[in-house]
């Protein structure tokens, strides 16, 4: 077997290979633009390149490390970001018409901190409009595909990121997960995605979907390369008031140390029928690999799952209605002409706003209304809570539960936009997870016998546990090898 | 319908106050808390909402609301949380305001006013925290909004740290609302939490005023009154507003819910708009901020160092100086004229009427022919009591000291130094002098030991002393200075 094309290596790889002299980081970024050159029109997962930039950023790399100063083992190695991260002096939308133009003033965190690493900025990636969906068609500018096929979605709304990094185009990515948008397009995309613990990585500079909920996660090649990522950017950040105190791992240590031992639990309810056979088939298969790698595997109920989707739907909306609030054309973004300021702000937002974000602005005004409070918002939070405890209980049972990260593989194009329920019902497996603010990731699990397309195993860890979970990913990633196979590579 | 006769009719009255807090930094950012300023200029990503902007809290604006809280004698929440207020307006940066609603800060306080009328003791419904919005100026039209043709938006205040105090209906005259806002502006100056400028917009005041026929249960229909500038404009818009409405009442007319605004110059109130529906904020709790958990000891280490606030010195100054209220009240009005009047009285040491009576019946005076408070004038403290000494003394008459204050409030300059300027009859041989200096300072060991260690106050006394042994002729300013140099450290 020859080795793979350089655009394929694993960043923890190319790493490696810069520092061993054997590369540069203006080769990789050349190498990465002439990728992203031959699959960007088959997959449309940008939305904003900065080609010149990353390359002075890899230029300035190289310099470094020439010197002996390398800031990190990720010094000029580039990053794609999701377009919800704002960048300072490179156009942010978070995929919507109405932040068309909006060049932001500042870095986010997570960006600050991968640019302190050394990594240059590559792109801005698609999604859909303000991470409201799950397969980047409800983007305002344009669908993003998947290098698998085609004509099917990436999955969403992280879906630019997904489908680049898939496509061997970038190295490796970020995205945000409110409800599954890391783990669900890595599963359509065969890559792996994390959801770190709610306030391991911090939200400032993440444009807000629902601030409750809102979590930054890795999407790579590995899972090594997911525990570097997310190691870079975790940790306290003072300008956010919901980020966890506690100093952050660095996930790479241990993270061979296998899962002899380990109790797994596999969710009785997430069984049977609710997904597709050839995922069930991969799944089942994962399970008995788990097993075999020394992991003892029980069943644990989790019986408030089920009211997870309908909690989501009003307690993201809510926070979303409120945090969508405040694009109205008076500060930034396009400005529609009207008679008076209720018509402008009123004719701006009817404009910038796709169908499915005012959707969900309508169901969050309404479940937040006087009234109707209790009995949507409030009902909504005591299903949360619920959710949180079925878990607690859970995890003293067991150290980690693993279920479909997705009920089915990549779906066609339009074939579920205009039922947005099916859509919704996407993220079943995903959802609780948010709710209850506990890490989970998605990891490769070949493809479904059915269509060929690539299913994943979700790992779900109690509350700032990753390590565990990027132990068992790892070593299940490893015993599999498919990621470092032809197979798990598209043919694109 | 009856038209009930006037003395069946009464009057109640809430209040809703604003108190913008002089913290250094903005209520969620470390932007500067200024007034005014070049538009704009004091903004960041998160005071103008920008995307993916977070709230950080100011924790000296937690602790200077638990404060006001403890000095109205609120119950003070051991855990609070912040909402989020949903409406439309551009000069609020994220069309939010972040404010309290369940569990605010500081609960179910009370406030005790010595009216004219007797002692009432006003509920205090709630005090708690939010952020202030930016200024709009709507060019074209009248001035407000919708008709405007375009509108600009400074946002240097949005995100100042606002504190709201809300009364229950328990005032009953707008004397009483005008008084629990002056005592509410004495407390929170002695706090030195605000820097409350009623002119600056520091401090705001809505008022709710209803009149009803005695006897009823229901109130009247609430008027909200608004824009009132001054504590005196709340005493004029509450006056004119309940003799809107109880005219109204007795001429058989139904009142409406409304709100309605003062106007400085006529004296009346206008309706702004009437309320035909309920604004519906959504309020829920804000996602971005955890709750604030206030421990006990944290509440006891506030409660512990509270300044003395307007009522303890109220009791104080009577028990100590023995002043009558009518001129305490006058005194203790602000935190600056409280300062110097006692700076005054203990450099003075002798009986503080006299003190009292020469800032009232003379300095304001000065002050207000000048235009000018008493933070801006050049006599310091003592150097009135060195004044009224030299009087006591007989160095000078009462009503030569009346002008030597007139000099003295021009140049700054010791009432001695203004006495010997004047040419007033003086002793100023120094031979003659030294002898009595001497002969004081033997009959006055402990305030001369207390200049020898640096009390130069106390030099007066000594001074004074001099006067008296030579009726009043020694030239004070050799005096003083033949006093420094034999008891010089
Ligand atoms: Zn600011």
């Amino acid at each position: 077997m020859t080795p793979p094309a350089l655009h394929w290596r694993p960043a923890t790889e190319l790493a490696a290979g810069l520092d061993a002299g054997d590369l540069t980081s203006v080769e990789l970024t050349e190498a990465i633009i002439r990728r992203c050159d031959d699959v960007e029109p088959h997959i449309a997962a940008f939305l904003q390149r900065t080609d010149e930039r990353a390359l002075t950023g890899a230029a300035a790399a190289d310099a470094r490390r020439a010197r002996g100063e390398a800031l990190t083992p990720w010094d000029g190695i580039p990053v794609a970001y999701k377009d919800i991260f704002v960048t300072r002096d490179v156009p942010t939308t978070a995929g919507s018409r109405i932040l068309e133009r909006w060049v932001p003033p500042y870095d986010a965190t997570v960006v600050e901190r991968c640019s302190a690493a050394g990594m240059p900025l590559f792109g801005k990636t698609n999604l859909d409009q303000f991470a409201m969906g799950s397969s980047t068609e409800h983007s305002g500018f344009h669908p993003s595909r998947n290098p698998w096929d085609p004509a099917r979605v990436p999955g969403g709304s992280s879906g630019g990121s997904a489908a680049l990094v898939a496509a061997g185009a970038v190295p490796w990515a970020w995205g945000t997960d409110t409800g599954g948008s890391v783990r669900q397009p890595a599963a359509l995309c065969g890559i792996v995605g994390a959801k770190p613990t709610y306030g391991l990585v911090s939200r400032y500079g993440m444009v807000a979907f629902a601030s409750s909920l809102d979590q930054a996660g890795p999407l790579t090649r590995s899972v090594e390369d997911a525990a570097a990522l997310l190691s870079t950017a975790a940790g306290h950040d003072p300008r956010d008031s919901t980020s966890i105190r506690d100093g952050a791992p660095n996930l790479l240590e241990g993270l061979g140390e296998g899962i002899a031992g380990k109790r797994i639990g596999v969710v009785e309810e997430f069984g049977g029928e609710g997904s597709q056979p050839g995922v069930r088939a991969r799944v089942d298969d994962a399970y008995g690999r788990l097993e075999r790698l020394g992991a003892v595997l029980e069943e644990v109920s989790l019986p408030s799952f089920e009211h997870a989707i309908p909690a989501y739907y009003l307690i993201a909306p809510a926070e979303a209605s409120s945090n969508l609030a405040r694009y109205d054309g008076v500060r930034y973004g396009p400005r529609r002409v009207a008679t008076d300021i209720v018509a402008m702000n009123s004719k701006t937002r009817a404009d910038g706003f796709g169908a499915e974000v005012k959707r969900r602005i309508m169901i969050g005004t309404y479940a937040l209304s006087a009234g109707y409070y209790d009995a949507y918002y409030g009902k909504a939070q005591k299903v949360r809570t619920l959710i949180v405890e079925d878990l607690k209980r859970a995890f003293q049972r067991v150290d980690l539960i693993v279920c479909p990260t997705s009920p089915t593989t990549a779906f066609k194009l339009g074939e579920r936009t205009a039922d947005p329920l099916s859509m919704y019902l996407s993220d079943v497996y995903t959802v609780p997870v948010n709710l209850a603010g506990v890490p989970a990731m998605s990891v490769p699990c070949g493809t479904s016998p059915d269509d060929g397309l690539p299913v994943g195993l979700q790992i779900i860890a109690p509350v700032l546990d990753e390590r565990s979970m990027f132990q068992a990913a790892y070593a299940f990633e490893q015993d599999l090898g498919w990621a470092e196979s032809d197979e798990g590579r598209p043919n694109l | 319908m009856s038209v009930a006769p006037p003395h069946t009719l009464e009057t109640t009255i809430g209040l809703e106050i604003h108190v913008e807090l002089a913290t250094a930094s903005k209520m969620f950012c470390g932007c500067k808390v200024a007034f005014g300023g070049e538009p704009n200029t004091r903004t960041c990503p998160v005071c103008l909402g920008l995307p993916g902007s977070l709230p950080v809290v100011n924790e000296r604006a937690i602790e200077y609301t638990t404060r006001i809280g403890v000095a109205f004698n609120c119950s003070i929440a051991k855990r609070s949380l912040f909402a989020r207020k949903n409406y439309f307006y551009p000069d609020m940066p994220k069309n939010y305001q972040i404010t309290q609603y369940e569990l605010p800060l500081a609960t179910q306080g009370h406030l005790t006013l010595d009216g004219e009328s007797g002692a009432v003791s006003v509920g205090v419904t709630r005090v708690h925290l939010e952020e202030d919005t930016g200024g709009s100026l709507h060019v074209g039209g009248s001035g407000r909004i919708a008709d405007s043709e375009y509108s600009l938006e400074d946002y240097n205040r949005a995100g100042t740290p606002l504190v709201e105090i809300v009364t229950e209906p328990d005032l009953h005259t707008a004397e009483q609302a005008r008084l629990f806002v002056a005592e509410l502006r004495a407390i929170v100056e002695a706090l030195g939490v605000s820097d409350v400028r009623m002119e600056e917009g520091s401090l705001r005041v809505d008022a709710n005023i209803s009149v009803r026929r005695a006897g009823e249960v229901e109130h009247g229909a609430k008027v909200e009154v608004k824009n009132m500038n001054s504590i005196r404009s709340v005493g004029r818009a509450l006056e004119h507003e309940e003799e809107r409405q109880r005219k109204a009442l007795e001429a058989g007319e139904t009142l409406v819910q409304e709100t309605r605004h003062f106007d400085e110059k006529t004296g009346t109130t206008s309706s702004l708009r009437t309320k035909e529906y309920a604004f519906d904020y959504r309020y829920f709790p804000e996602p971005d901020l955890v709750p604030f958990e206030a421990a006990d000891e944290w509440v006891e280490a506030l409660r512990a160092s509270q300044p003395e606030l307007p009522a303890e010195r109220r009791v104080r100054w009577k028990q100590t100086y023995g002043l009558p209220p009518g001129d305490v009240a006058v005194l203790a009005s602000s935190k600056a004229t409280a300062a110097w009047f006692e700076a005054a009285a203990l450099a003075y040491g002798g009986d503080a009427k006299k003190i009292v009576n020469w800032i009232i019946a003379d300095l304001f005076g000065l002050l207000n022919e000048a235009g000018i408070d008493l933070t801006e004038c050049k006599i310091a403290p003592a150097q009135l009591a060195g004044l009224v000494g030299l009087v006591d003394d007989g160095a000078i008459s009462g009503k030569q000291a009346k002008e030597v204050l007139g000099h003295m409030f021009k140049t700054g300059d010791d009432a001695a130094e203004v006495v010997q300027d004047k040419g007033l009859e003086q002793e100023s041989d120094t031979a003659v002098l030294d002898a009595v200096v001497e002969e004081v300072i033997a009959e006055n060991p402990e305030a001369a030991d207390k200049v020898r260690a640096g009390q130069l106050n106390t030099i007066g006394f000594l001074v004074g002393r001099v006067m008296r042994k030579t009726g009043g002729s020694a030239n004070p300013k050799l005096v003083t200075e033949l006093l420094r140099t034999k008891l010089a450290g």
